[in-house]
Formats: structure tokens, C-alpha cells, sequence
């Protein structure tokens, strides 16, 4: 128990570096616009004064260390700057949306994993079979799809020609009343207040989008656990096992399941990173009004304040997300971290 | 030479999918050069006399909002898309392996450097790092070209790193400083040609997600601007008729780019099983 508690303590020190990285990019993103920043922060509308308030207030008056600091310190007190196209601060934004976004990317997230994990392990165990194949072909057509092509052709397909799904505008049907707040997961706070009604509304709007992130993540998830399975199958503890004569399912299950899962579990990682890009996508396509959607809008309105904050809060999310995942493999892997 | 082409053909021969893939970049090649001129219709002239027209023998793919020829559109497009894919991935190609070479081959505080810097870059979420980086450095094309080849950049660093790595007391680089070659000539003349192949194939590998990548860019709105035919923004322009039933706008631009990005995957893999045919898969 001590030593994995020192583990844990090692992993979230590891995790320091590239906080401090994202950190340092993203201020020099804000910092790299052509021409004057202060011009930019105070928006298009500011007279002379304005721009000078600005610059005062970004310190852009002063010299590059010391720009960083004062950066870095507003940071730590929660402060991304003010939203042009709202007025309201940058972090507030963000985290009344967060919600919208967290809730169809972990829905999407789910799905592939509840999909792709039994078709990797089917696929693995009966090598050259259809399951096999069909594996294959998903794996190479889901890398290919554009997300936000996947979501359109869904609408057509759901929306217009059979009309099974709600019109693709947002997280709920105009007709329903958002829930009551609580955790801000529409799904989640309409069963928390027993309302049957708004969670089926709720869930019809989040089908779409979550299976076009499903189709998405699919891919990478299933060639993984595939690979990961197979060579579990080739090892020769599978081998022993089987020789000892033990059930299909404990062989399956516990001996070579429980050590495929390991590298599966890293590359979700990686998936998740490619998730919050294309979470951006399918937001646009549904009209979801996640921070994917402010951050569109925040680029067309060259809102800058507002864009370098939703880059910066999802690159943290990243690193969070890593970080819980190496987290859990230090718990439930007991070779990690052992001198070999 | 004569050894290649015949394990070519093996290859070949083997996996009839590899074929296909060689045979759709040929013709995307060739609709990239000459597009223009095999086009049937101007792909920017408007027509109000026949707009949202569905496919027919005059117009294979239908016709858009404005009356513009849909299947020209897609085909001048081409130019567009795979010029911004492949300057992406060539910029990112040459500095990733002059940065992952010179880390794998001398070691120390550059590799420490390069590597740092391309953990830096994969620690945000490349899509979203690259809309940051064209908010900040101005939404024109030139910066969807920089900004993919910026989050692009870890990935060739890595493989030009880890091959370089490896190759860094061959025979023939002693042999090489035997000579009396300077390292830097040694790296440039010896290593690099040596890595070369591996890198191809993370090259083709790389290029659809490239191609994905500065297509999302542009569905969202950044750098290509309208009227110009690219196929992100026909998708875009396309989605708001998709609910009314409108599919043909954008169905085929899309479909053109899963088609690209799915012939450069395959060849990608192809060319993996003609490099080094211990990774078959």
C-alpha cells in the first residue's frame, strides 16, 4: 500500500511538467497575435482609452517575464479574461457549458467502449471469421469518416427521411423545461428529479451526437483491444491456462482479458484527446450548446480572450484525464512502477 | 531495383485493397493537377435559374444553393485540399526529422529539448490546439497550413527519433567517421536516407489525418473562405439543407473526403507492408 501511494504521489508530480507546458504555449498564443494584443483584448468597438485600459490591465506595458507572471498569477485566481461577444468573464462561460460537453462526450465515449471492446475481443478470438472482418472494415472506414460528415448523414438518415430522431437543434426539445440544476447533466437531472418525460426528451436529442462521437472513438478502440487481445491469446500464460484445463471463460476473462485491457486503457488517453477536437465538430453540426459551440462562435467573432481560455481549460482536462487514467493503471496493474 | 519491383508486385498480389488505394491516389493526383480543365461547369459560376437541383445527366451531382455545378465544385476542389494537406505535412515532415534526428543521433540536452517540446505539443488536444493557433495567428489559409503542421510535428519527431536512435553506431556510421566525416555530414548524408523509408509511411499514414484535419478547420469556418470550393466548407454549406432533405450538397464533398482520407490509410498501410513486412497486420 505505501509504495503505490508513492506512485500515486510520483504521477501526479510527472503531471507538473506538462501543465507548466500548456501553460507557457498558451500564453504565448495570446501573446503571438499579429500586431497589438491590446488592441485585439479590447475588441473592435474600443476607442484610444479602452486599448490603453487594457494594455494596463494585461500588463502588456511591461516586459516578457514579467507579462508571463501576471498571466500565470490571473490564472490561478480563475481569471481567463472577459468574453467580448457576452461581457461576462471567460471561466464563467465556460463552466455553464462545460456540462453540455462533458455529458455528450462521456455518452459517446461509452458507447464506443460498449461496442468496441466485445467486437475487439470477438474479432481477436475468432481470427478470419465475419466478426473478424467486420472488425477490420470498421476499424479502417471509422478513421477515414469525417465526424461532422458521420453527423450530417445521420440527421438525414434519422431526422429527415425516417423521423425517428428530434430535430437536431440543441440539448432538448423547445417543449420541455430544462431540469433542475444539479450536476448540470441534463439526463442525470432529469432522473434526479423523477421527471420521465424530460429524460426521454433529453436522451432523443443526445442520441445522434453521441453515436456520430461513438462512431468516432469505435475505431482506435476496437483495433486496440483487438491487437491487445491477440497478443494475450499468443502468451504463454493463455497457453498454460488452457493446458491446465481451465474454462473457456477464465481464460478468456481473467487471464488474457484482464491483461489486454491494460493498453486499451492507455490508448483511451489518446481517443479522448481526439474526442474534445471532434466534440467541437459535432457541436457545430447539432447545434449543441457546448463550449465547442461558444468556442466557434468566440473565432468568428475574433473573441480572442475567449478562445485561448477554451484551449487552455481543455489541455488542462487532458492532462487530468491522462492523469486519472495512469492513476488507475497504477491501482489495478501491480507491475507498474516494479523494477524488473 | 529488379528486387524491389518484384517484392512490389508481391505485395501487390497479395492484398488486391493495396491496389485500389495506389489506384484512387492516382486519380486524385490527377484530378488535383488537371481538375480545372476536366471540371464541366465554372465552379464558381452561379445559375439562378437552377438552384438545389437534385442529380440528373446534365448535373451528376446536383446543384447548390446558387446554382453552382456540385460535381465541378468537388472536382476543383481537390487542388484545394490535398495542397493544403500536403504543405502541412511536408512542413511538419521536414522539421520533425531534422529535430528527431538530431535528437536520436546526438542525444543529451537536444533530445531532452525536442523531446519536451513534442510532449508539450501532445499534451493538448491537437484539433482543439490547432484552432487556437489559427485564432491567434490570423484566419488565412497559410496559418491552417502552419497550424497542422505544428500539432503534426510530435509524430514525426518521434519515429525520425526513435530510428535515428537506433542507427547511431551503425557499421556504416563509423565507417562514415572513419572517413573523417563531420558529424553533421554524417547525419545528413548517412542517417537521414536511412530513415527515410519509415517516414514515408508515417508520411502517407499521416497525410488523411491531415486532410481531416484542415477540412475541420474549414467546416468550422477558418481559412478557406467562401466562395471558394473546398470540401469542408461545401459540407458546411451543404448541412443547413440537410435537414430539408437537401443531401446532395453535401454528400459528395464529404464522401470525396472520406474517399481521400481513406485511400491515404490504406496506402499507407500498403506502403508499411512494403517497407517493412515484419509489421503486417
Amino acid at each position: 500500500m505505501r509504495t503505490k501511494l508513492y506512485q500515486i504521489g510520483q504521477r501526479l508530480l510527472q503531471a507538473v511538467p506538462p501543465v507548466l507546458g500548456v501553460i507557457v504555449i498558451s500564453f504565448v498564443l495570446t501573446r503571438a497575435l499579429p500586431g497589438d494584443p491590446a488592441v485585439y483584448f479590447a475588441g473592435i468597438a474600443a476607442d484610444k482609452e479602452s486599448i490603453e485600459q487594457v494594455r494596463k490591465a494585461l500588463g502588456l506595458d511591461r516586459s516578457w517575464i514579467e507579462q508571463f507572471f501576471i498571466y500565470a498569477g490571473n490564472l490561478l485566481e480563475g481569471d481567463m479574461g472577459i468574453s467580448l461577444n457576452t461581457g461576462r468573464p471567460v471561466l464563467e462561460e465556460l463552466m455553464t457549458r462545460l456540462p453540455a460537453s462533458l455529458e455528450l462526450t462521456f455518452t459517446g465515449l461509452g458507447l464506443a467502449i460498449l461496442v468496441a471492446v466485445p467486437l475487439g475481443v470477438l474479432a481477436a478470438t475468432r481470427p478470419g471469421s465475419w466478426v473478424d472482418h467486420l472488425c477490420r472494415v470498421l476499424v479502417t472506414a471509422g478513421v477515414s469518416l469525417p465526424t461532422f460528415f458521420t453527423g450530417l448523414f445521420l440527421i438525414y438518415v434519422f431526422y429527415y427521411l425516417v423521423g425517428w430522431a428530434p430535430s437536431p437543434l440543441g440539448r432538448l426539445d423547445i417543449l420541455f423545461i430544462s431540469p433542475p440544476h444539479v450536476t448540470g447533466f441534463y439526463t442525470v437531472d432529469s432522473l434526479l428529479a423523477g421527471d420521465w418525460e424530460t429524460l426521454g426528451a433529453a436522451l432523443a436529442q443526445l442520441a445522434l451526437p453521441a453515436i456520430t462521437l461513438g462512431l468516432f472513438a469505435l475505431a482506435p478502440i476496437a483495433r486496440m483491444t483487438r491487437a491487445a487481445m491477440l497478443g494475450a491469446l499468443a502468451s504463454e500464460y493463455v497457453r498454460t491456462a488452457r493446458a491446465n484445463g481451465l474454462s473457456r471463460v477464465t481464460v478468456l476473462g481473467t487471464y488474457a482479458f484482464r491483461n489486454a485491457a491494460l493498453p486499451v486503457l492507455t490508448t483511451l488517453g489518446m481517443v479522448f484527446s481526439f474526442l474534445l477536437g471532434a466534440n467541437v465538430l459535432v457541436e457545430k453540426v447539432f447545434s449543441w450548446p457546448g463550449i465547442g459551440s461558444f468556442a466557434i462562435e468566440a473565432l468568428v467573432a475574433s473573441d480572442y480572450a475567449a478562445v485561448q481560455g477554451f484551449v487552455l481549460s481543455m489541455a488542462l482536462l487532458f492532462v487530468v484525464v491522462n492523469l486519472v487514467i495512469d492513476l488507475m493503471l497504477t491501482l489495478i496493474d501491480p507491475r507498474v512502477g516494479v523494477e524488473v | 531495383m529488379v528486387r524491389f519491383l518484384t517484392h512490389f508486385r508481391y505485395v501487390m498480389g497479395e492484398n488486391p485493397v493495396t491496389v485500389v488505394a495506389f489506384s484512387l491516389f492516382a486519380l486524385i493526383v490527377f484530378l488535383a493537377l488537371f481538375g480545372p480543365w476536366i471540371a464541366p461547369y465554372d465552379p464558381l459560376a452561379t445559375d439562378a435559374a437552377s438552384t438545389l437541383k437534385p442529380p440528373t445527366w446534365a448535373h451528376p451531382f446536383g446543384t447548390d444553393h446558387l446554382g453552382r455545378d456540385v460535381f465541378s465544385r468537388v472536382i476543383v476542389a481537390t487542388r484545394l485540399d490535398m495542397g493544403i494537406a500536403l504543405s502541412a505535412v511536408l512542413l511538419s515532415f521536414a522539421i520533425g526529422s531534422a529535430l528527431g534526428c538530431s535528437a536520436g543521433f546526438w542525444g543529451g540536452w537536444t533530445d531532452r529539448v525536442v523531446g519536451r517540446l513534442s510532449d508539450t505539443i501532445m499534451a493538448f488536444p491537437l484539433f482543439v490546439l490547432a484552432m487556437g493557433i489559427v485564432a491567434a495567428m490570423g484566419n488565412t489559409v497559410e496559418n491552417i497550413i502552419y497550424a497542422t503542421a505544428i500539432i503534426n510535428l510530435p509524430f514525426y519527431a518521434r519515429v525520425a527519433r526513435a530510428e535515428a536512435a537506433v542507427r547511431r553506431n551503425a557499421g556504416y556510421v563509423s565507417a562514415a567517421r572513419l572517413c573523417g566525416s563531420s558529424e553533421t555530414r554524417i547525419l545528413a548524408t548517412q542517417v537521414f536516407p536511412n530513415i527515410l523509408p519509415p517516414m514515408m509511411v508515417q508520411v502517407s499514414l499521416n497525410m488523411g489525418w491531415a486532410i481531416l484535419n484542415a477540412a475541420g478547420l474549414s467546416f468550422i469556418g477558418l481559412g478557406v473562405r467562401p466562395p471558394a470550393a473546398e470540401w469542408g466548407i461545401m459540407v458546411a454549406e451543404g448541412a443547413t439543407y440537410i435537414v430539408s432533405g437537401e443531401w446532395w450538397l453535401a454528400l459528395f464533398p464529404g464522401a470525396a473526403l472520406m474517399l481521400a482520407v481513406f485511400c491515404f490509410n490504406l496506402m499507407g498501410d500498403g506502403l508499411r507492408d512494403l517497407v517493412d513486412p515484419l509489421r503486417r497486420t
